[in-house]
């Protein structure tokens, strides 16, 4: 191999980027981001910032899913968590936005410690019953607790801040939520080149082995639950403060398989998947827009039924993924590099 | 002339039913410091069942378990890499999509320490252990020369292949005592001779004990200083390698019908 890297240290290897040329791109892609706001129009600043908060959510779901192997239908019930808490503390205790958001992440945390405790017996289609039915009560105590919620009002909350800079434009909140990506994405990623992420998929391909390597099951479940609810927490937090209006219709059971549709389509099992799901499925609608728009006088009805449109396409591409490329963006993209990075070679 | 050798592992009175069946009933056994203990008999005779009690995975009926003295039974299954005991499995159990080195540095698991914050920040003893431990799966790829396959994912690899990384992530771990289950099951001869290398470097080069369930007779008459028999759940001998060949009751457990005179014959070859 022409191109291949030789490496002299361990400490090489393991470095997140390896080459020069990957670094080139990396800052290339970040002057693109930081740039972002001041190209693109309002309601792209817009679904950008809905596309990183999604990314903190879905990272969280793929540690849990992708990663350790633990199917959830709750993952909606986590953000929600989040999202009360941070809402809670700004409008009650008027603690500030920026410091509301570990707050969320460590409640939700504590909530994934919870619903971990009665899911380590169990396995496959039983954890992803429990937490489906975690998802239901914590819809249900939003609905009925409204002292506390609001009830089906929700919760308004004021601009968010942070030391006295306002975050109530899209621009500045664009910023603020690439710091939080990068932030919890380098995490995630740091996470898997140690012990602790590599227990997690190791209890994914092989519970009796892993155990046999010293690894304590139940703690370590438990952790994986703990980081995934973290990251939603923080998550929906961030969503709070960015909307600026939160109730329960927000986080329903749609939301949480709309995250999994997202690991799905990005790539189970990786931290680049849970990238390109989150901001993949977020654009989807604005490009089924642009199509529907394209063909707007030839297909009027296709216009006034978007919504029922855009479900159908969401569910069709979830199939297509599952049928056709089981490894999600991520793995095509796998395939493409490997091709390249050998190239004049097959392999 | 033999030094006094001392108990690594004991093993009393050790019996276990599945639904009825006695797949162990009553086995005695001790394996010594540093040498190479060999379990054999015919299929379904309860031998890996002895590993799956010794790794704690299964729990038994009636019995005692000692490994340095101390009673393995207390203890669960996520302890016992960390007092020392590492195994493989007679059907591959590798992290299969994962690369053989991801592979190795989880044979390092129990010895790491650090906590989900460091580790999640990669600071301080996070990236400290990460780099030593690293080092230590490499002084392992050198020895099982695998170098090649380093980045390759496991499930990737031919079947021998894999058998020498499953080896590798018991090895990585530093165990005093190493259970090898059907080490060379499903080998060709070239490979069966390299794994035969490595067991032995490994008794000698690291010291470690080792008890290892085999079929193929030759290997096992050159490997193991004892050798011990079980049929049906029952240990039928025990002893040196040609002891326990000439043994009538071993003859017949193995070879069935053949007739003893015959027999000894076979046994050398099978
Ligand atoms: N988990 C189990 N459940 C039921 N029966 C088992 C289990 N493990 C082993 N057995 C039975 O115990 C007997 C001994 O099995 P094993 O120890 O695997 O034999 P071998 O000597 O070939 O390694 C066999 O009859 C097997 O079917
Ligand atoms: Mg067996």
């Amino acid at each position: 191999m022409l191109n291949a890297t030789f490496r002299v240290s361990y400490r090489d290897d393991i470095k997140l980027f390896q080459t020069k040329l990957v670094k080139f791109w990396i800052l290339a892609f970040f002057v693109f981001l930081i740039l972002f706001p001041l190209i693109f129009d309002r309601y792209f600043i817009y679904l950008a910032n809905l596309s990183g908060i999604a990314i903190i959510g879905t990272l969280g779901l793929n540690i849990l899913v992708g990663n350790t192997g633990l199917i959830s239908l709750g993952h909606a019930a986590f953000v929600a968590i989040g999202a009360y808490t941070s809402a809670l503390c700004i409008t009650r205790l008027n603690v500030p936005f920026v410091a509301s958001i570990p707050v969320a992440g460590v409640t939700a945390a504590l909530a994934g410690l919870i619903v971990a405790i009665p899911s380590l017996r169990l396995r496959g289609l039983y954890i992803a019953v429990t937490t489906f039915a975690f998802g239901f009560i914590v819809e249900h105590v939003i609905v009925r607790w409204d002292a506390v919620t609001g009830g089906p009002d929700g919760i308004a909350l004021p601009p968010a801040s942070i030391a006295g800079l306002g975050l109530d434009t899209d621009r500045r909140f664009f910023y603020f939520l690439l710091v939080m990506v990068v932030v919890l994405t380098a995490f995630a990623r740091n996470l898997f080149r140690t012990r602790i992420g590599r227990a997690f998929v190791a209890i994914r391909d092989h519970d009796i082995s892993a155990q046999v390597m010293g690894i304590d099951l139940a703690r370590y479940k438990i952790l994986s639950f703990s980081v995934s609810s973290f990251y939603a927490g923080v998550a929906g937090a961030l969503l709070a403060g960015y909307t600026k209006f939160i109730t329960f219709e927000h986080f329903t059971l749609h939301l949480s398989i709309e995250y999994l549709a997202m690991i799905i389509v990005g790539g189970m099992g990786s931290i680049l998947g849970s990238i390109y799901g989150a901001v993949f499925m977020t654009f989807l609608p604005e490009g089924i827009r642009l199509a529907t728009d394209l063909v707007r006088d030839t297909y009027p009805l296709l216009t006034t039924r978007f919504a029922a449109l855009t479900t159908v396409v969401n569910g069709l591409i979830i199939v297509l993924f599952l049928v056709f490329e089981p490894e999600g963006f991520y793995g095509r993209w796998k395939t493409i590099k490997a091709y390249w990075y050998n190239w004049p070679f097959t392999y | 002339m033999e030094r006094p050798a001392m108990e690594l592992l004991e093993v009393k009175d050790l019996s276990i039913n599945f639904g009825g069946l006695q797949a162990l009933a009553g086995v005695d056994f001790n394996v010594r410091e540093g040498e190479i203990y060999a379990i054999i008999g015919p299929n379904g005779a309860g031998k890996t069942t002895i590993f799956n009690l010794i790794s704690r995975i299964y729990r038994p009926d009636t019995g005692e378990i000692n490994f340095e003295g101390r009673d393995l039974l207390a203890k669960s299954i996520s302890d016992i890499s960390r007092l020392g005991i590492a195994r493989t499995f007679q059907n591959i159990a590798l992290f299969k999509h994962m690369t053989v080195l991801e592979n190795l540095l989880l044979g390092c698991h129990s010895r790491l320490r650090a906590d989900v914050l460091s580790a999640g920040l990669f600071y301080g003893r996070a990236m400290k252990e990460e780099l030593k431990a690293r080092e230590q799966v490499e002084q392992i790829i050198e020895f099982l020369e695998i170098e090649h396959t380093r980045k390759k994912v496991v499930s990737s690899l031919p079947y021998g292949m894999q058998k020498r990384v499953e080896l590798g992530r018991a090895l990585v771990s530093e165990p005093r005592l190493l259970l090898l289950d059907e080490p060379m099951g499903g080998m060709n001869v070239e490979e069966t001779e390299d794994m035969a290398r490595f067991i032995l470097d490994v008794q000698e080069e690291m010291g470690t004990t080792i008890l290892m369930i085999e079929h193929d007779m030759g290997v096992v008459m050159d490997l193991s200083d004892r050798v011990c028999v079980l049929d049906f759940g029952k240990m039928i001998c025990e002893g040196k390698p040609e002891e326990v060949r000439k043994d009538p009751a071993v003859i017949m457990a193995y070879l069935g019908e053949v007739s003893s005179a015959g027999g000894e014959d076979r046994s050398a070859q099978d």
